[in-house]
């Protein structure tokens, strides 16, 4: 019963139809949290004894950071789902993902430069997490590159998909060496995004906006996904429009091969 | 008005072409090249473009303009359509009308008179094969200049296209242009002339 | 109806910003040069500092130089160059609309993300104001000498190695005098109008001498 709804799900028509009906309300639950979180984050949230009031980016870049690398992760079970079972609608989520990734990715960049600034005195320095955060926002746009440069849809997105599994293989090699880089030469001052404890007071605002910034994702995600399969649709009848010849169906000979 | 050329000898890669070559057509004529493989057909459509170098030789257009050369008066239609995938059939053809800077039928019109104007917000991506080649002869249309150099114009046109560019080409002629084509189908052309070049299988 | 160049200069912008244009291309290869660099010497703030401004003009060099192997190959492969050659006008001219058209979608997007990866190497709002003040009057110089080897090896299937030996010899002037009035802008005893002049001096000789030689090229590589 279950599986079965699972494979409608995966009919792209039975897709749309749902994407359509839950979206607004996701939309709106998306905009409520967000109220929610960033009165909490604004409001509730205590003001650090050391950092004072710029502790409050931590609220915004780290779930953020956080939701680059979800949507690293969903890219990538998508492309097991696009290589394997080649699956239509997970070549859409792919393709989908790839500039909310990349969009999050620069956000929690963004966030992290102004957050470092009072700090090291520069608007970046090449602290680990920083720099990894740089290399992933830097495979989000080849993904998006290789993507823009293959005009035909399936051929695109399983070039897409062997690079993204390629990414996540070596997402973890790269963190590993960029880890060593920088303890090799003694970075300019020592920053963790994270304490060793973190207070509840700190904990909750926290935890509602990473619950927000999952449900944007998730409203995003599935925008994008319905844009792209009406982008392919729309596609699909102007190369029909294309091959079909008005007024020179008369006679057989005039078909086009 | 008269496209005259006299002992044209084009050597490519080492190796002679042709050579003595000789022809003269008059406006309101069709000359049609015909020759075996390799005989040079292409190559002289090329040299009175002006895309290929001759070695000897001179090629006049009497009674044309003659504040531009040659090849500023000829229209080339070659092997390569000249077509932008990724700009529509009209970005496409529009840009080309611009660029030639001499007036001619309106772009919509010409795509009309071609069948293919309800393709043209479509890119140019989408097209088959022979609607390229009549968005690349719609190019003729759109621009007007005397002299039409057309190199093997029929392929990848069905027979219904292929009527449509004897009409054109005859219109043309009517009108008093030049036409030069390289085929091998026998197009019912009014006013037609052959050019044998090549010798036959030495 | 536009006059013939502007509709020119008007395609080719279109086609580098339109699918497979790949015009922001050069922005992201030009990202990634400079980010690599300090994983090969490091992160300490003060060399990045000194450096930056050679680092984001070889970056800018080599990202112009490998978005101009297309510049008259796909025109040739498909055709349109025979077209272009048959307009009627200068080709010399028809070459100088190509490259400020081409600069304009790839060279320009450079410039502009300059201040941005200036950030990554540390440099102080003047410098980051020198560097960009060079690229601008620099890099059209780039695209200009590039077009040359564009034009040297567009009936090549790989030309796009070659086009860039070729032509990189050219280009140590452009980066001698670019880096040098970058750096001058805040080292204190040089002048940075001096070899900013020089660099001026250099662009405009190259728009002259890049068109010529290119257009003589494309002539002579027609068969």
């Amino acid at each position: 019963m279950k599986l079965k709804s699972i494979w409608d799900l995966a009919n792209p028509t039975r897709f749309l139809g749902l994407v359509n009906a839950v979206l607004p309300w996701l939309a709106g639950i998306t905009a409520l949290t967000f109220i929610a979180g960033l009165y909490m984050t604004f409001f509730v949230a205590p003001a650090d004894y050391q950092q004072g009031e710029t502790v409050r980016i931590m609220y915004i870049h780290v779930p953020a950071a956080w939701l680059a690398m979800l949507t690293y992760s969903v890219m990538t079970a998508s492309s097991i789902g696009s290589l394997v079972w080649r699956h239509p609608l997970a070549d859409v989520s792919v393709k989908a993902a790839a500039p909310i990734g990349a969009a999050f990715t620069l956000l929690a960049l963004i966030t992290g430069s102004l957050w470092g600034k009072p700090m090291w005195g520069a608007w970046w320095v090449w602290d680990a997490r920083l720099t990894s955060f740089l290399v992933l926002f830097i495979m989000y746009l080849g993904l998006m590159a290789l993507q823009s440069t293959i005009e035909e849809p399936g051929r695109a997105a399983r070039a897409v998909a062997i690079l993204t599994l390629v990414g996540f293989v070596n997402i973890p090699i790269i963190k590993f060496s960029v880890d060593w880089w920088n303890t090799l030469h003694q970075p300019a001052s020592v920053f963790r995004a994270d304490g060793p404890t973190i207070h509840p007071t700190l904990l909750w605002p926290l935890l509602v906006m990473a619950i927000a910034f999952s449900l944007l994702f998730l409203t995003l995600h599935l925008a994008a996904m319905r844009n792209e399969i009406l982008r392919r649709r729309i596609r699909t009848l102007r190369l029909m429009q294309a091959s079909g010849e008005t007024g020179t169906a008369a006679t057989p000979a005039a078909q086009e091969a | 008005m008269r496209l005259i050329g006299v002992d044209l000898l084009c050597e490519r890669g080492g190796r002679r072409v042709f050579s003595g070559l000789g022809f003269a057509v008059s406006g309101g004529e069709a000359l049609v090249v015909t020759g075996p493989n390799g005989a040079g057909k292409s190559s002289l459509l090329r040299v009175i473009a002006g895309l290929v170098r001759h070695d000897a030789g001179t090629i006049t257009l009497e009674g044309g303009d003659d504040e531009l050369p040659v090849p500023a008066q000829c229209h080339y239609a070659g092997h390569y359509d000249a077509l932008k995938p990724s700009l529509t059939v009209m970005e496409n053809l529009s840009f080309w009308q611009s660029f030639f800077e001499v007036p001619g039928l309106d772009p919509l019109d010409a795509l009309d008179e071609l069948e293919i104007g309800h393709l043209a917000d479509l890119p140019g991506a989408y097209l088959s094969a022979g609607q390229r080649r009549r968005l690349a002869l719609a190019r003729l249309l759109v621009a007007r200049r005397p002299v039409w150099l057309l190199d093997e114009p029929t392929s990848a046109l069905d027979r219904r296209s292929e009527a449509k560019l004897t009409a054109l080409m005859n219109a043309h002629v009517a009108d008093g242009g030049i036409v030069m084509a390289a085929t091998h189908t026998p197009l019912e052309l009014v006013n037609r002339r052959e050019l044998q070049i090549g010798r036959p299988q030495a | 109806m536009s006059g013939p160049f502007t509709a020119l200069f008007l395609r080719e912008v279109r086609l580098a910003v339109r699918v497979g244009g790949g015009a922001l291309m050069g922005v992201l290869f030009f990202l990634i040069v400079v980010t690599v660099i300090p994983f090969g010497i490091g992160p300490d703030l003060n060399l990045l500092n000194r450096i930056g401004p050679a680092i984001l003009w070889i970056g800018a060099l080599l990202a112009t130089l490998l978005a101009l192997d297309r510049l008259f190959q796909a025109d040739r492969e498909d055709g349109s160059l025979d077209l272009l050659l048959m307009g009627g006008h200068p080709l010399e001219l028809v070459v100088v609309v190509k490259c400020l058209a081409h600069w304009a979608a790839t060279g320009l997007p450079l410039v502009i993300a300059t201040p941005i990866l200036s950030i990554f190497v540390n440099l102080e709002p003047i410098q980051i104001g020198a560097v960009v003040a060079t690229l601008l009057v620099g890099t059209p110089a780039l695209t200009f000498i590039g077009a040359i080897g564009a034009a040297l090896t567009v009936t090549l299937r790989r030309g796009g190695l070659l086009l860039a030996i070729l032509v990189l010899p050219s280009t140590i002037p452009v980066l001698i005098f670019g880096v040098s009035a970058a750096n001058a802008a805040v080292s204190e005893p040089m002048p940075f109008m001096t070899p900013f002049l020089y660099l001026a001096a250099v662009s405009l000789i190259s728009t002259v001498i890049g068109p010529v030689a290119a257009a003589a090229a494309l002539r002579s590589g027609q068969d």
